[in-house]
Formats: structure tokens, sequence, C-alpha cells
């Protein structure tokens, strides 16, 4: 882990970067839990309790751990299907997480939403969407009311490599630069849209540059750096909040599993995933807490077992818990209370 | 000669049969080259056809059925595959404002011969935005051609004839029935679109149905034909031009229909089949016109509701002893 030059982050106490040893425990804290609780969602895939689709974030996970200090809890985050990682960094507990997947009345969403849609108004989060770039414009959108009812919250737009072809991309960066909107996109680039390599989809291969002809600030991060992702993260934040409009943060991280549970990634090489496994975000981070003195060994481990015991809990919660009442079927789909659904 | 094959394999027999045929027919979409289709429909076409026919596109789906426009109005025969028709709404505009209305905006000087495929319905448990049919969304529109069918034999015969049609067709699939087999000719043959199959022969009811609820029909046939009531069972395969004819007179010999749409109830497939047949059968009818559709509302994650969302053939049973007054 190379650290980012000026940021002293040796010291436990509070340094002048404004980190102390609380947000590093949080962020490991985050990544190992969003790590834990998708391989026991990926076990309990394969013994038929969750259905459906199942995307996960297993590499990505520095990024769930930056949101946790280089944003308010109060900023709303949108982004893509790829989302129990960032739903968990939001503080969404892993018991209606993991409910949720069950497709259990328990669950954050009553099991109507599954693994791709999680939503959560009490935790600003505005959901994972299904429709690749969707939750661009609608991110764009969140930004447009936080503006409009004057507070200084910012809006989190997330999407994939994938999504940054879609048409939608362009009208919103337009619109939120026109509008000096405070959003913050953010491109996790993972290299891949399904089997497709993003140097497949573009003579334009650094998202960043999206950013270029609308004259939106951008960067490029590296994502297997829980610390860059933090710092390129607030500073990107810290733009946006001072009301100069939108900011545009590319990521560049990897996804080490396939594209969901029933495409084994054929696409790519064993050599190009352990390249990224060799940077592994939990571990690069990790041996850095240790070599720094900062948690040792044996806390570390504490924090590892506290959260499988988590997820243990959770999966039981899960397992517990009922199925919704099928009558929820007419529930939740207007809000008006007595609509006359045809029943024939 | 015949031999089971998949729907699967029988679509994509339909398209390779094709463009061995016609240089001017092309294959784009998301994943339909290298990763050989999302759901293996295009395999080996890249190897065949080389990567100027077989394209694979970024996630861009207004662009690229604009572009299957663009190409098919200036001499090519594009096939534009979705990865699922959930997608295919972002390029509505293409389809709707343009395919369908380029012959009558140019007074008929350009046509555009495409084919927009992939497949419509729910698939399990893939929730609200992944589980919903389009048959009735795009038959509504004048212009458009829309076959909906999963039937091996006749989705080759009539890919075929879509791929061949001079007018925009849209082709509705099935996820969780690619690899659904069926016997398939060996051999050049065409479906004609417009025709629909009746499946059954029977006396007292007609069903109507189509897709992937063909499957429910047809094990709520041989249930209902256990209990004495013989059900005629009808396979629209074409949504538009609809076969009001063979319809009409089905229920003109039965005197009772029951149609099983997995589309929302509000101005669906089944109203429209409802509105011929009171026009046209009025006075052959026993009892009302009776359906069974989706539930009139988004479809959820769980299990439970995947259940109790669909039509099944208890619900159909149901439907059709409610017309037979049993
Ligand atoms: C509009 C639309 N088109 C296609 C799909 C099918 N699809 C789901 S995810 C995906 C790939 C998206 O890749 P990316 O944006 O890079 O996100 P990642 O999966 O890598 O997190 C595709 C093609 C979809 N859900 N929505
Ligand atoms: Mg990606």
């Amino acid at each position: 882990m190379t650290q980012v030059k000026g940021k002293k982050t040796t010291k436990a106490s509070k340094g002048s970067n404004g980190l102390d040893l609380a947000t590093y425990r949080q962020w490991y804290e985050t990544m190992v839990r969003v790590r834990k609780f998708e391989e026991r969602a990926l076990k309990m895939y394969s013994i038929n309790k969750i259905r459906g689709f199942l995307h996960v974030y297993i590499g990505q996970e520095a990024i769930a751990g930056a949101i946790t200090s280089a944003l308010r809890p109060t900023d709303p985050i949108a982004t893509a299907y790829r989302q129990h990682g960032i739903a968990l960094s939001r503080g969404i507990s892993s018991d209606l997480c993991m409910a949720e997947l069950f497709g259990k009345a328990t669950g954050i969403n009553k099991g109507k939403g599954g693994s791709m849609h999680f939503f959560s108004k009490e935790h600003y989060y505005f959901g994972g969407n299904g429709i690749v770039g969707a939750q661009i414009p609608i991110g764009t959108g969140i930004a447009f009311a936080e503006k409009y009812k004057g507070t200084d919250n910012i809006c989190l737009t997330m999407y994939g490599d994938g999504a940054a072809r879609q048409g939608a991309l362009h009208e919103s960066f337009n619109m939120a630069m026109t509008w000096k909107l405070p959003v913050l996109y953010v491109v996790e680039n993972n290299h891949y849209a399904m089997g497709t390599s993003v140097t497949r989809t573009s003579n334009v291969i650094d998202l960043q540059k999206q950013a270029l002809s609308f004259e939106m600030p951008n960067s490029s991060v590296d994502g297997m750096d829980v610390m860059k992702v933090h710092y390129a993260m607030a500073e990107a934040a810290a733009h946006v909040r001072s009301g100069k409009g939108p900011y545009l943060l590319e990521i560049k991280t990897y996804r080490y599993r396939g594209h969901s549970v029933s495409d084994p990634a054929h696409y790519r090489t064993k050599e190009e995933l352990n390249t990224y496994k060799e940077q592994d975000p939990i571990n690069q981070f990790r041996d850095y807490l240790i070599k720094h003195n900062l948690l040792k060994e044996n806390e570390l481990e504490a924090i590892d077992k506290a959260i499988l015991e988590e997820i243990d809990a959770a999966e039981a919660f899960a397992e517990e818990s009922p199925f919704p009442d099928p009558a929820e079927l007419y529930t939740d789909n207007y809000v008006e209370k007595d609509y006359p659904f045809i029943t024939d | 000669m015949s031999r089971q094959i998949t729907l699967r394999d029988a679509i994509n027999e339909a398209m390779v049969e094709e463009m061995r045929l016609d240089d001017s027919i092309f294959i784009m979409g998301e994943e339909v080259a290298e990763y050989n289709g999302a759901y293996k429909v295009s395999k080996g076409m890249l190897d065949e056809f080389g990567p100027n026919r077989v394209i694979d596109t970024p996630i861009a789906e207004l662009g690229f059925a604009g572009i299957g426009v663009g190409a098919a109005m200036n001499g090519l025969r594009p096939i534009i595959e979705f990865m699922t028709w959930n997608f295919a709404v972002l390029a509505f505009d293409q389809i709707v404002n343009n395919a369908a209305k380029t012959l009558s905006q140019s007074s008929g000087d350009f046509s555009c011969p495409i084919v927009f495929r992939g497949p419509s319905g729910s698939a399990g448990q893939l929730a609200q935005q992944h589980s919903q049919t389009f048959e009735s969304w795009l038959a509504n529109c004048p212009g458009l051609k829309v076959i909906s069918c999963i039937d091996p034999a006749d989705t080759k015969g009539l890919m075929k004839a879509a791929i061949r049609d001079n007018d925009p067709v849209c082709f509705m699939e099935s996820e969780s029935y690619y690899g659904f087999k069926g016997e398939v000719p060996e051999g050049e043959y065409l479906v004609p679109i417009g025709k629909a199959a009746i499946r059954r022969e029977g006396t007292d009811v007609t069903i109507v149905s189509f897709n992937k609820m063909m499957e429910v029909v047809k094990a709520a046939a041989i249930e209902l034909e256990k209990e004495g009531i013989s059900a005629e069972v009808i396979d629209l395969r074409t949504i538009r031009p609809m076969d009001y004819e063979t319809i009409i007179k089905s229920v003109r010999k039965t005197n009772r229909i029951v149609v099983v749409d997995e589309s929302w109830p509000f101005a669906g497939i089944s109203s429209e089949v409802t509105y011929a047949v009171q026009k046209h059968a009025f006075d052959y009818l026993d009892a009302p016109v009776t359906r069974v559709n989706s539930a009139d509302t988004s479809l959820p994650y769980a299990a439970v509701f995947v259940e109790e969302f669909l039509p099944n053939p208890a619900k159909v049973i149901a439907a059709v002893k409610a017309v037979m007054y049993r």
C-alpha cells in the first residue's frame, strides 16, 4: 500500500489528514463484512436459499470502505445491481440484507427486491438499479432535489464501465454541468461488462475522459487501495459540496468472480485475475495496518471473528424469518391504499 | 426426417441458414459474438461469419437499435438481439418512432426490413425490472409485426420468415425455455407469419395462448381431459397480425373460450382476443369470455410472489370450469 503524499497516516491518533484509528478500523471492518457477507451469500445460493441473480462485489470492497469516510451518512447514494457492498457500507445491517436475499418478509425490502434492489430511505440509500445505466440520470435527479431543497448534501451516483456506454450518461453529465448539480459520479471500472472487456466497447478506454466534453473535473484512482480511494473520493466530494457542480471519479477495480453466479468468466485469464488478487484490498490494508503498528494481528483477528459471528447470525436470522404473505403482491404498487386492481 | 433440438438451437439454425443465403443479414447486440450470446443463442456464429456480420455492441440499446434501423433503410437486413426485451425499452424510440414509421413517413420509399429479437417474460425470481412481457406494448403499434413463440420447430420457421420479411418484426422468445426441446424438421421450411396453430383439437372449450404459457395450457388440457372436458388449444404464435379467423372458427365450435396470457390484464393480448370474440362470435358464446393473466402488479423477488403472480395450470383449470359452469 502506497502512502498518499503529504498525508500522514502512520499515527494512531487523529492526524493532519483528519483520519484516525477509528476510521481505519471502520474501513477494515466494512471491507471484511462485505467480503464475508457475499462469500456466505454465494454459499447460500449454492444450496438454493437464494435464487434469481446474484452479482457479487468481491474484489471491489475498497470502494465500500472508502464510502464510509469520504461521504457524509446523509449524502444520498444511487447505484446498480452489484450493490450489497454499498448497502452494507451505508449501515444497512447484515441481517436485513441477508433476509432480503433469502426473500424473507424481514428483509430490507420485505423480500420484494432481492439481490439487485435494496432501498432504504433511512440510510439515504436510493437503491440498486437493474437496468444498466438507469441510475445515472436518477442520481442526477436526486442531486437536483438536494440543490432545490437547499441542502449541502451531494449524491454519489455509481455505475460500471458497461453502463458508461449508455446514452443517458451524456445527457446527465450535460445537464448536471449546466445546472451545477451536486452529484459525484463514480464509475467503477472493473474492466468488464459481463463478458465484454472495456477495451472492446469504445475508442476511449480511460473512462474519466468522458467528463472532458462537458469540461467536468475528473480524476482516476487505484481502486484496490482503500486509502487512495478515500482521498480521491473525499477530494471529489469536497469539490461537489462547495457548489461547483459535478465531478467524475473513475475507480479502477476488479471483480474476482464472474458477472453473476451463472458466468464462468472464461473471457479473462487466470494471470490477470491473479494480478488483482495480489493487490487484494483487504489483505493489502491488513498488511499496512500491521506494518505500521496501527492494529495488531490479534486485534484484526478479533474483528474477523466478530464479523463472522455477525454473518452467522445474519444467516440464522434469514433462515428463521418467515416468507412474505403472498397477498403482499398487491401492496406497494400504488401509494393509494385501496387502488382498484384488475382481478377479473 | 426430424430430430429433437432445443429452442435455442432452432433459433440459431434459422439465423445461420438465412445468413448463409443472404450476405446483407448481420446480427448485432450485447455479448452476441465473443461470448456466443448471453443465452448461447448465437453460438458459433462469430466463428462462421466473422466480426463484420456478428457484432458485439456496448450496452447502448437505443444506439444500436437505431443503427439497425439506419442500416435497414440503407439496404441491409439486420437482426438486433436484445439480451432481454426488458432492456429493449430503452430502444422503443427507434422501434416505435422509426422502424414502425419509416415506410409511412417516406410514402413507401424506404422500408425497414429488420428483426428485433430476444427473450420476453418472467424467468424465475428476477424481480420487477427483469420479469416483463412486451407483446401487447409493441403489437399496439401499426407498422410492426410481433411474433411470440417457444415451440422449436415453429420458432425456426417463423424466425426464417421474419428475417425474410420486408417489414420490421419484433420476435419474442423465452429465457426459461431456451433449453426446451421439440421435434424440428430437417431441411428448409418456413412457417407463415400471422397464422395460429391448433395444438390440440377439442370440442368443449377453446383455450388461446402463446409463448411459454402454452406449456401451462397443455398441462391444464391434459388434466381437464381426465375430468371429461375436451379443450381445443390454440397457439397464437404470431401476435400481430393476429389470426382472428382460427380463434373465431374454434369458438363457433366450442362456444366457450379462455385466454391465457402472461401479460398484465390491462389492454393486453387477452383484451384484444376478447374484443374480437364478442364481436364476431357473440351469438355462439355460452359463457363470458374469460382470461387468465399475470397479476395486475409488478413482480417482486420472493418465490411466493412468482407463484402468486403467474398463470398456472390450476388457475387455467378453474377458469375453464367457470366457463363450463362446472
Ligand atoms: C439496459 C440494460 N442492458 C443490458 C442489461 C444486462 N446486463 C446486466 S449487467 C450488464 C453488464 C454491466 O456491466 P458494468 O456496467 O460494467 O457493471 P458490472 O457488472 O461490471 O458491475 C449487462 C449487459 C441490463 N441489465 N440493462
Ligand atoms: Mg464492469
